[in-house]
C-alpha cells in the first residue's frame, strides 16, 4: 500500500504516479488522504489497481477510468466516474450532478444519493445508487442500466435509447418517450447481479423498470415533412 | 464560472474569526472567477444608527473631511471609517435619505454600495486575494457574511459590475450564473422607476427583487417570484439583517454545496470552499435542491 498525501504533494504528481502503473505495474494499492475536494482525483487510469480515497472529492474524481478500483470514502463533486470504460468505482456518501455521464463500462456505485443529471448519456455503464437520484436522470440514456433504490427526480429518462432504468421507489416524472415496461425473467437476474455487486439489500421484485417507447428515435414515415 | 461563499454563525464564539473564515473561503475559490471580488458583512450593529458604505476610485482626496462634511450639512454626528477605496459612515438612522441626497453634491461620482444597521459592502476588481487584503477581511468580526469571486460574463470587469449587490436595507445579492432575459426585464424595471446603472445581468436580478419588496412582497416571496420572472442559469445567495438564502434555478447547473453544524451554517459554490472550517469532518453536508428558497435566520 502506497500513501499519497494531497496535502504534500501536488495532484499531478499522484495522477503522474498512478498513469505509471499503465506501462509497469509495481504498486497495486494505492490511498490517497486529505483530499479535500481536489478536482480530478485518479482520473484517467489504466491499470487493475485498487486506490482508496479518503475523504471528499471535488469535479471529474475517477473519469475516464479502466480498469482500476476507485473507492471514495466521503462524497464526491459534479463529473465522478464521467466517461468510465471498465473498472468500480464506489462511493460511500453523495455524489454531485452528472454522476456516471456518458460512462461507457464498468460499475459505479453510490451509497447515498445521486444528484440531476445522473447518468446522462450513459452508453454502457452500469451505476447503483443506494439512495436517490435527482431530476434529468438518464437523459439521452443509449446503454447499460441504472438502478436506483431511493426516489428518481423529473423528468427520468427524457428522450431515452436503449439503456434500461430500474427504480424501486416512486419517480417524480417520466421523461418523454419513457415509459414503464414489463419486468421479465432476464431483466430479474439482470438486476440480482447488480443488486449483489453494489452491496446493496434489495429484492429485484421490488422495482419496476422504466425503457424507452421508441417513438422519438425511430424515424417514422407519417413524420417525413417535418423534416 | 464565479465562486459564492456564505457562513453564517449560529455560535457567537465564532464571531470574531468570521472575516478570517470568509477569507480563506473565498480565496479557495479564485480560480472559479479571478477578476474581481467582494463581500457583504454583517456586524456592528448599533440601536438607532446606521451606515453607508461608499466607494470612490479616489479615496485619498475625497474621503478625508468627509464624515465632517457630511455630518454640517444633514446636522447629525456622522462618523467614517475609511478602508481602502472605501469609507463606512455610520449616522443616525434618521438621516439616511438626508445622507444619501448630499453626497453627490459634496463628492462628485461616489458610490453608495449599501445602506443598512449591520451590513457594509465592499468590492474591487482584482484578485480575491488582494480585494480581501486591501479592506482587511481577515479581521472583521460580525453574525454573518457573503462573499463572491467574479468571472465576468455579461458585463464588463468593473467595480460596480462586481459582486455582493445590495438590493434594499440590510440586503444584498450574489450570483453564479448568467440571466439571458435581462435587458427586456431592465427596460420594464427602469419603468416602473427602480434606478439600474449598469448593463450588468445580476443587477437586473438585484433590482428585480428590491422592485418585489417594494411592491408588498417579502424576501421569500420575491425570491420565489425570481424563479418565474429570470430567465437563466442562477445560484443566488441573499443577505439579509439576521440571515441568509439560497435558491438555484429549476436547472440547477451552477453548483452549490451547503454544510451545517451547532456552530453555523455554510455555503460554497465547491466543497473545497468548505474544507477549513472547524467541524467539517461531521458536518451535515448537502446539495441544496433545484428552485427551492432555503432561509436560515437569527
Amino acid at each position: 500500500m502506497q500513501t499519497f498525501d494531497l496535502e504534500a504533494q501536488d495532484l499531478r504528481a499522484l495522477n503522474t504516479a498512478l498513469h505509471a502503473q499503465a506501462e509497469t505495474l509495481s504498486q497495486a494499492n494505492w490511498e490517497v488522504v486529505n483530499a479535500k475536494g481536489s478536482h480530478a482525483i485518479a482520473v484517467g487510469l489504466d491499470a487493475p489497481i485498487e486506490v482508496t480515497v479518503k475523504g471528499s472529492t471535488g469535479y471529474y474524481c475517477a473519469g475516464m477510468n479502466s480498469q482500476a478500483k476507485v473507492h471514495v470514502h466521503g462524497s464526491a463533486g459534479p463529473g465522478v466516474a464521467e466517461n468510465m470504460m471498465s473498472g468500480t468505482v464506489i462511493v460511500e456518501g453523495d455524489a454531485s450532478q452528472y454522476a456516471g455521464a456518458t460512462g461507457h463500462g464498468g460499475l459505479l456505485v453510490i451509497k447515498g444519493n445521486a444528484s440531476s443529471r445522473c447518468g446522462i448519456s450513459m452508453k454502457g455503464i452500469d451505476i447503483v445508487v443506494h439512495g436517490n437520484i435527482g431530476h434529468m436522470s438518464a437523459f439521452m440514456a443509449q446503454s447499460g442500466n441504472l438502478v436506483v433504490l431511493g426516489d428518481a427526480g423529473d423528468a427520468l429518462g427524457d428522450s431515452l435509447y436503449e439503456a434500461r432504468l430500474f427504480v424501486r421507489g416512486s419517480v417524480k416524472s417520466l421523461g418523454a418517450d419513457c415509459i414503464e415496461k414489463e419486468m421479465r425473467p432476464e431483466h430479474l437476474e439482470i438486476l440480482a447481479d447488480l443488486l449483489e455487486r453494489a452491496g446493496a439489500d434489495a429484492k429485484p421484485e421490488e422495482f419496476k423498470r422504466y425503457g424507452s417507447a421508441r417513438k422519438l428515435y425511430n424515424f417514422d414515415v407519417d413524420n417525413a415533412s417535418a423534416y | 464560472m464565479c465562486g459564492i461563499v456564505g457562513l453564517f454563525l449560529k455560535d457567537r464564539s465564532l464571531e470574531p474569526r468570521l472575516g478570517a473564515l470568509l477569507t480563506d473561503m473565498l480565496v479557495t475559490m479564485t480560480d472559479r472567477g479571478p477578476d474581481s471580488a467582494g463581500i457583504a458583512i454583517y456586524g456592528g450593529e448599533a440601536a438607532g444608527s446606521a451606515k453607508l458604505t461608499v466607494q470612490s476610485d479616489d479615496p485619498q482626496t475625497d474621503f478625508a473631511t468627509l464624515a465632517e462634511e457630511l455630518g454640517s450639512v444633514i446636522d447629525a454626528a456622522v462618523s467614517g471609517a475609511v478602508k481602502d477605496s472605501h469609507i463606512v459612515l455610520t449616522l443616525p438612522a434618521d438621516k439616511v435619505a438626508a445622507a444619501r441626497q448630499a453626497l453627490p453634491e459634496l463628492r462628485q461620482g461616489v458610490r453608495v454600495m449599501s445602506t443598512g444597521a449591520a451590513m457594509e459592502i465592499y468590492k474591487e476588481v482584482g484578485l480575491p486575494r488582494d480585494v480581501a487584503a486591501r479592506f482587511a477581511v481577515s479581521q472583521m468580526s460580525g453574525s454573518h457574511g457573503i462573499g463572491h469571486t467574479r468571472m465576468a460574463t455579461e458585463s464588463a470587469v468593473t467595480t460596480l459590475g462586481a459582486h455582493p449587490f445590495s438590493t434594499g436595507l440590510d440586503q444584498c445579492l450574489v450570483h453564479n450564473g448568467s440571466l439571458s432575459n435581462h435587458n427586456a426585464l431592465r427596460r420594464k424595471l427602469r419603468r416602473e422607476g427602480i434606478h439600474i446603472e449598469t448593463e450588468n445581468d445580476t443587477e437586473v436580478g438585484a433590482a428585480y427583487l428590491t422592485w418585489k419588496m417594494q411592491t408588498g412582497s417579502s424576501l421569500g416571496e420575491a425570491l420565489k417570484s425570481s424563479l418565474e420572472a429570470l430567465d437563466g442559469f442562477f445560484t443566488f445567495v441573499v443577505g439579509t439583517k439576521d440571515g441568509f438564502g439560497v435558491v438555484r434555478d429549476p436547472i440547477a447547473c451552477k453548483p452549490a454545496v451547503m454544510a451545517e453544524t451547532d456552530q453555523y451554517v455554510a455555503f460554497g459554490s465547491e466543497y473545497r470552499a468548505l474544507v477549513n472550517l472547524p467541524g467539517i469532518e461531521t458536518a451535515r453536508v448537502w446539495e441544496p435542491e433545484p428552485a427551492t428558497v432555503y432561509f436560515w435566520n437569527h
